[in-house]
């Protein structure tokens, strides 16, 4: 199940990058649907979020430990909302290019999550 | 929606070359963005990582996670310089950017020469390598930026 989510995530937030990047090659600001996509993409980083944590509670371990499983999950929900917010002050081409460079950072950690469950 | 996108596109320090306004400081536009974004995330994660090591498991090897350390309080330093702006932030920001530069390679190159000193990665490791050598990138860039800014 975490890994499912793991993958879709990671897809998920690639599909983002790409779609934020092209808007910055195209010299545009993020529009109202890359602010559902990235609503989209936290979404699904609040449910891994959440079954990570449901998972801890029913006794399973992270190889790398559980604090910093947690800290991981919980830097994977507020990549993209962050770099959304800053996207919203810089209404220019570099707004854009702030989310697809939020999103990678989300693919990277979920890489990162997947060593840290040991899967 | 295309009425927006072109509106917004005027070049933000037009106007404001000589009115000499705050926002003539402002280091967070356009490419600053980014940079503090990437700064930010730096920061924390290098923070929250050398909080962690130090506070469970410092004699491992001490020396990596006291360097951790003291590039988690740089990138914290820079980030709140960049998002504070003006002239004396500038600068500030420049001088350790160039600091960060020297000790990303001073570190890299010490990890290679060396690997026997350091049990555990560094975040400057190998020129922060396992950081997809964001360490290394980000004080050029920002030593690009920040000369770029000034007026």
């Amino acid at each position: 199940m975490l890994v499912a989510l793991t993958v879709a995530v990671s897809v998920a937030a690639l599909a983002l990058a790409a779609w934020c990047g092209f808007a910055a090659l195209r010299d545009q600001p993020t529009k109202d649907w890359h602010f559902i996509g990235m609503a989209v993409v936290s979404a699904l980083a609040l449910v891994q979020l959440v079954i990570g944590i449901t998972q801890l509670a029913r006794g399973e371990k992270p190889d790398q430990g559980s604090v910093i499983f947690v800290s991981y999950l919980i830097g994977a929900l507020l990549a993209v909302p962050m770099a959304g917010f800053l996207s919203l002050a810089e209404r220019t081409r570099w707004g854009s290019t702030t989310v697809a460079a939020g999103a990678v950072v989300l693919a990277v950690l979920e890489v990162r999550l997947h060593d840290i469950w040991g899967g | 929606m295309d009425e927006t996108a072109t509106g917004t596109k005027t070049e933000p320090t037009g106007g404001e070359a000589g009115d000499g306004g705050t926002r003539a400081g402002r280091l967070v536009r356009g490419p600053g963005l980014l940079l503090v974004w990437l700064y930010g995330v730096m920061s924390v994660g290098a923070v929250s990582r050398s909080v962690y090591q130090i506070a469970t498991e410092f004699e491992h090897a001490p020396l990596a996670y006291a360097l951790s350390a003291v590039a988690a309080l740089v990138y914290a330093f820079i980030t709140y310089t960049l998002v504070r702006g003006g002239e004396t932030a500038r600068k500030a920001a420049l001088l350790c950017c160039a600091a960060e530069l020297v000790g990303v390679l001073t570190v890299g190159t010490w990890t290679l020469a060396e690997p026997s000193a350091f049990p555990d990665a560094t975040v400057w490791s190998d020129y922060g390598m396992g950081y997809l050598f964001i360490p290394v990138l980000l004080p050029v860039t920002g030593i690009l930026w920040l000369r770029k800014a000034r007026r």
